[in-house]
């Protein structure tokens, strides 16, 4: 079989200068899942708009179905079979998921009027065809995300897509929601359709794909069988260079300990106890993580550390200075940093340069300001500095932040919060959503403060994560810390499993080993 | 029982309310129509002036209440059109160019007014013709509803029409379908090739289009002639009317029931020796009071969704 698509040597320059690609040739075979990964920037975003065309490309052809195409917008690319799941979702909260699925190409009877008969039809007829099931007369602001995800997909299938593009599909689904997708794509594959899935997880890459390109600053590197790639090779390729994916070192001074937590207790306004009674501590030098299904008060317990939120009882201590009740500008002046869960909720201003992002937790101190006025030229140089140490890529501390990708976004957040010599850090989801790359130059920035006497509290889904840089282990379930590691090798994801998910706990059980 | 109560239980009362709440809910369906596409139009002051001044001259001039209805629809829907242009084609604020087009609607109105029967006041040197108003056989008969509903103006019959024709509109056609998903996200709109701005265009013309119903039952029904600024306020309560509703038919039409109501009771109770000044202020300080609840009910909600969304 020949390939379905075709890209030779595409090379896209936007209008700011920037090549996104420089010369991409890739073989997309029918029928097969061929993923496409790389890092936040590669330009991998940018190449599927060009296949679906939203952007058009400066140089190179694009062979479909064996016949050379310059699709003008993407409604030429759905009428020739191509379909997109955008990373945001594309539907109509207030209409039906019948309506979205419709919406644009909608059946009509004495000439004005919907034909709700024929929706009805059509989209029980697509549900049954393709083996999804979604409540069709449900509003689709009701709905979970995996099920609007599977709305979108059935949305393409209707218009009679063979090729559809996912770009980055599983960012904003649980890991059940992820299996649950993995399987519709396999379905679809069987009914004969093509899928080009991009993504920088590199276990779902293993998981789902059966071929597998590479793309790096705008180039593609490899296209290979995902089963002659391992983990490790595919990130190595991704980032040019050699990962660590080996846990840290433990540490070698620990010091005093740094936050105390007492007693704490959380109830919240419709009386559901989040945070139950928990004590423990952080100790300077050390980094100590919190594992467990998100839900089960670890946001809550995290805005309480850092003034967002008021606990119902108990305290917490931060160099034996009571916290508890003071505003997240008395803890920052404190000396603890904060790197939040939603980056673009809590972590920047997202239209606001990145040098007024930088400043936002210190202007009113000299030297940023000189009395009433900021001193902007020192500002500038200030992130300056900044974006050369933590390795942002933008032309200027001007640029707005909006203007970045994911991972130098969380880049600027975590420029700001360790760059105020912070003696304790809150970080709570901090590699989320970021690549490989990225995620290591995190990794290294916690271990190093850690190295240096910082006491590191980091909160994360991502138990790979915890293993990799934790020094000790709590693991939070309903409300509760119901065991406590010290992190050696023979730790394992088996191993925190059944006490993440509430089976074993370590404060019931008599004996426990630990 | 105490006069003033029996005569707000009276028939008339609720004659009375649906003759207020006329020139009201045409605009309200207006403003709801074009807030469903998402950019709403609050320039349905404006549109009325300009329909009930059309109106009235072209029918002074023609002697034709088909020619004044012709002219005074095109004037609000052209109205709608200009809005539209200034707003999607020349991307100006919404609000903005809303506003302009409600201060040029009330000046255009006087100086013709002046040029034309050279009075900067009222057109009343000039003879307007009326919509009739007819009693519905049969129904006229019946004791306590046919005093309430019969003996209306042809455009208050109308008024129900034009809100099951909105509701046809938003609910049973592509049309209708296209502007609530543009509304709600233009994004997925446009990626399934919906044209944003043309649907949008075409809200603002329906807005335009019942919003002129709205200005000539001002000046050819409920008086008959024009007088300078005449709606009063009315295009901006049938903002506060159709966002009560959350800009659908239903409650569109109880937001401008409400209203209506409260314009009745005031004028009901009129009698009682209360100062006219308080009196006429009962409607508007309704709309702030209303409002008020609106929206810390909305807010409330919102928290309570968040709280949701944290679980």
């Amino acid at each position: 079989m020949g390939p379905i698509l075709s890209l030779k040597n595409i090379v896209k320059i936007y209008p700011n200068g920037v090549v996104a690609n420089k010369g991409i040739n890739i073989d997309i075979e029918e029928n097969t899942i061929h993923a496409i990964v790389g890092e936040n920037g590669a330009g991998k975003s940018t190449l599927m708009k060009i296949i679906f065309g939203e952007e058009t490309a400066e140089d190179g052809e694009i062979f479909y179905q064996g016949e050379q195409v310059h699709f003008r917008n993407s409604l030429e690319a759905i009428d020739r079979g191509i379909g997109m799941i955008h990373q945001h979702l594309m539907l109509a909260p207030e209409l039906t998921v019948a309506e979205n699925m419709i919406l644009g190409t909608e059946p009509i009877k004495f000439g004005i009027f919907l034909h709700s008969k024929k929706i009805l039809e059509m989209t029980e007829k697509a549900c049954k065809e393709f083996g999804f099931e979604v409540p069709l007369n449900k509003r689709v602001k009701d709905l979970p995300v995996g099920t609007r995800q599977r709305i979108e997909i059935l949305k393409v299938l209707i218009r009679n897509a063979k090729l559809i593009i996912l770009d980055e599909p599983t960012a904003v689904l649980t890991p059940q929601e992820t299996e649950v997708l993995f399987k519709s794509l396999r379905d679809l594959q069987k009914r004969g359709k093509t899928i080009i899935f991009i993504s920088h997880k590199l276990k779902e890459v293993k998981q789902i794909a059966d071929r597998v390109t590479i793309i790096r600053d705008g180039k593609d590197i490899v296209t290979e069988n995902a089963k002659n790639l391992n983990e490790h090779q595919i990130a190595e390729l991704m980032v040019g260079r050699e990962i660590n994916f080996q846990r840290i070192p433990l540490p070698v001074n620990i010091g005093a300990p740094f936050l105390k937590v007492q007693n704490l207790t959380y109830i919240n306004e419709e009386n559901i106890t989040k945070i139950n009674n928990i004590s423990f501590e952080v100790r300077k030098g050390e980094i100590v993580g919190i594992a467990g299904v998100e839900g089960n008060g670890q946001t809550e317990l995290v805005e309480i550390l850092t003034g967002l939120r008021q606990a119902t009882s108990g305290h917490a201590y931060v160099n034996n200075e009571d916290i508890t009740h003071l505003t997240p500008r008395q803890i920052r002046e404190k000396m603890v940093a904060h790197i939040p869960e939603d980056r673009m909720q809590n972590g920047v201003a997202e239209h606001a340069s990145i040098q007024e992002n930088i400043i936002v937790d210190r202007y009113y101190k000299h030297p940023f300001s000189k009395g009433i006025i900021l001193d902007w030229k020192y500002i500038e140089n200030y992130t300056a500095d900044l974006i050369k140490d933590f390795n942002i890529l933008a032309q200027s501390g001007k640029t707005p932040v909006s203007a970045l990708s994911g991972g130098n976004i969380q880049k600027v957040v975590v420029a700001r919060e360790l760059s105020f010599k912070p003696e304790l850090i809150i970080a709570d989801q901090p590699t989320r959503g970021i690549d490989v790359g990225s995620e290591e130059m995190v990794h290294d920035l916690l271990k190093d403060a850690r190295d240096k006497g910082i006491a590191v509290f980091l909160i994360s889904a991502d138990l790979d994560e915890v293993l990799k840089i934790s020094s000790r282990i709590l693991v939070m379930y309903d409300g509760e810390i119901v065991a406590e590691f010290k992190n050696t090798e023979d730790i394992t994801q088996e191993k925190l499993g059944p006490y993440m998910l509430g089976v074993k706990n370590q404060n019931k059980a008599s004996v426990e080993e630990s | 029982m105490n006069p003033i109560i029996k005569s707000i239980l009276a028939p008339k009362f609720i004659f009375a309310t649906l003759r207020v709440m006329t020139p009201i809910l045409y605009p309200a369906i207006g403003v709801a129509v074009s807030a469903l596409a998402g950019s709403v139009n609050i320039a349905l002051e404006g549109i009325m002036l300009v329909s009930a001044f059309t109106g009235v001259i072209i029918s002074a001039y023609t002697g034709s209440l088909w020619f004044a209805l012709i002219a005074g629809v095109l004037a609000g829907v052209g109205m709608g059109a200009v809005l539209g242009y200034f707003h999607l084609n020349l991307k100006a604020d919404i609000i903005i160019a809303a506003i302009a087009l409600n201060m040029f609607a009330s000046g255009i109105t006087i100086f013709l007014l002046y040029i034309l029967t050279h009075d900067k006041g009222t057109s009343s040197s000039i003879k307007s013709l009326v919509f009739p108003s007819y009693q519905i056989p049969l129904l006229k008969d019946i004791p306590v509803l046919g005093p309430m509903l019969s003996g209306h103006n042809i455009l208050t019959y109308l008024l129900f029409v034009a809100i099951i024709a909105f509701y046809y509109i938003i609910y049973k056609t592509p049309l209708g379908l296209r502007i609530r998903a543009v509304g709600q996200n233009p994004e997925a709109a446009a990626s399934v090739g919906i044209d944003v701005k043309k649907i949008r265009m075409y809200s603002l013309l329906l807005s335009g289009f019942f919003g002129s119903f709205g200005g000539l039952y001002l000046s050819m029904g409920y008086v008959s002639w024009f007088s300078r600024d005449m709606t009063a306020g009315r295009g901006f309560i049938a903002i506060a009317a159709a966002s009560l509703g959350g800009n659908l038919p239903l409650g569109t039409f109880l937001g401008a029931a409400l209203f209506g109501l409260v314009n009745a009771f005031s004028n009901f109770i009129a009698p009682l020796k209360i100062p006219s000044e308080f009196m006429q202020s009962i409607p508007y300080l309704t709309t702030v009071i209303v409002l008020a609840i609106y929206s810390i009910n909305k807010s409330n909600k919102e928290k309570a969704a968040l709280k949701e969304g944290a679980k």
